[in-house]
């Protein structure tokens, strides 16, 4: 039994933002500091964090057969090879679609409260019935977004129908944040956003390839304790998450020299 | 606006599409919060406009009523210079 388990719903309302990425990397990232976790793939019609997490071959039942009683919890729950304080949880089979209601996502996420002290939500995209299924079941969530118009946009509406579900904390994720273009002011600024969502800011994640390679290979970047930028920034998140006090990564410092200088002059705000 | 805005404007060069970005969105998330479509908010301008110049001389080309955002609050803003009161001038 672990009574302070922490239930987190991951959404953005648009797809292709980093929602499944970011629970695979924070998922294994709370793992690694010995905290039992299990990541729930709420997006059973389109579900892909099994092939983020390289658990793709290894799924047998989802929350469908627990639900019905033909099987068991433990039975469903796939454990990660590596990290053995993670486990991947499927809502569904692509299948079988409108099963799923509410109330059976709570009763999923009540019986997964009882084992572990993380219940990380992969949301579907959109804000229709698989949004708020997950909804149900959430008590406080994270809303990852990119610096882009669409993105915030439907960021703000997921935000506000969290709002009115009374999910107490929410907390940002700025995803895919390119130094480089922000100094140019051809990228909306970290403040930007933050300003227009009005979130308490949980992290940023920095532009990088590497994120590609590890899905490539289903190894989330903070399996291997890689260093680069988005690695780095996936762990700080997880360490914020757990109460420490990581100072966040300024955009502008990533970048060196004197065009840079340059640069951050020519952001100052005049009014 | 920044110093980069500014040196752009000098040059006649476009703004900094960070600078439309935020403007583009402010404004389309002050529609999207309050459910106010542009010809709904057009049609409660032309309404405000009818109830207030029944009082008040208002001048039509200065007159705005805007939807403004902050922290998630949207407000309705309505500036509306006034020319001279009806009430004054028919006493006159």
């Amino acid at each position: 039994m672990a009574p302070n388990t922490r239930t987190i719903l991951i959404c953005s309302g648009k797809g292709g933002v980093g929602k499944t990425t970011l629970t695979a990397n924070l998922g294994i990232a709370l793992a690694k500091q010995g905290v039992r976790t299990v990541v729930l793939d709420a997006d059973f019609g389109l579900r892909n964090l099994d092939l983020l997490l390289g658990l793709e071959n290894r799924i047998v039942y989802t929350a469908q057969e627990v639900l019905e009683e033909s099987c068991r919890l433990e039975q469903a729950l796939v454990k990660h090879k590596q990290e053995p304080n993670l486990a991947l949880l499927p809502a569904g089979n692509p299948r079988m679609l409108e099963w799923l209601k509410p109330d059976d996502m709570q009763r999923i996420v009540e019986m997964l409260r009882e084992i572990f002290e993380y219940v990380l939500i992969d949301c579907p995209a959109g804000v229709e019935d698989g949004f708020k299924n997950a909804v149900s079941a959430t008590k406080e969530a994270i809303v990852i977004t990119t610096p882009e118009v669409s993105a915030v946009r439907d960021a703000d509406r997921v935000i506000g129908l969290l709002n009115t579900q009374g999910i107490k904390p929410i907390q940002l994720v700025l995803n895919r944040v390119r130094p480089k273009m922000i100094a140019s002011q051809e990228m909306l600024a970290v403040d930007d956003v933050t300003d227009i969502l009005a979130l308490p800011l949980l992290g940023l994640v920095l532009e990088d390839e590497q994120v590609i390679v590890s899905t490539n290979r289903g190894e989330p970047l903070t399996l291997s304790g890689s260093n680069s930028p988005a690695a780095r920034c996936y762990s700080n998140i997880a360490r914020r998450l757990q109460g420490e006090n990581i100072p966040l990564i300024d955009p502008a410092k990533e970048e060196q020299g004197l065009r840079a200088k340059v640069r951050r002059l020519m952001q100052t705000k005049i009014f | 606006m920044t110093l980069r805005d500014i040196l752009n404007k000098l040059l006649g060069r476009q703004q900094a599409s960070a600078t439309t970005a935020r403007e583009r969105l402010q404004l389309v998330l002050a529609h999207d919060r309050s459910d106010l479509s542009p010809e709904l908010l057009d049609q409660m301008r032309k309404e405000i406009l009818e109830v207030v110049t029944k009082y008040v001389e208002i001048d039509m080309e200065e007159g705005a009523v805007s939807l403004e955002t902050e922290d998630r609050m949207t407000a309705l803003v309505a500036n509306l210079p006034i020319k001279r009161s009806k009430l004054t001038t028919e006493k006159a």
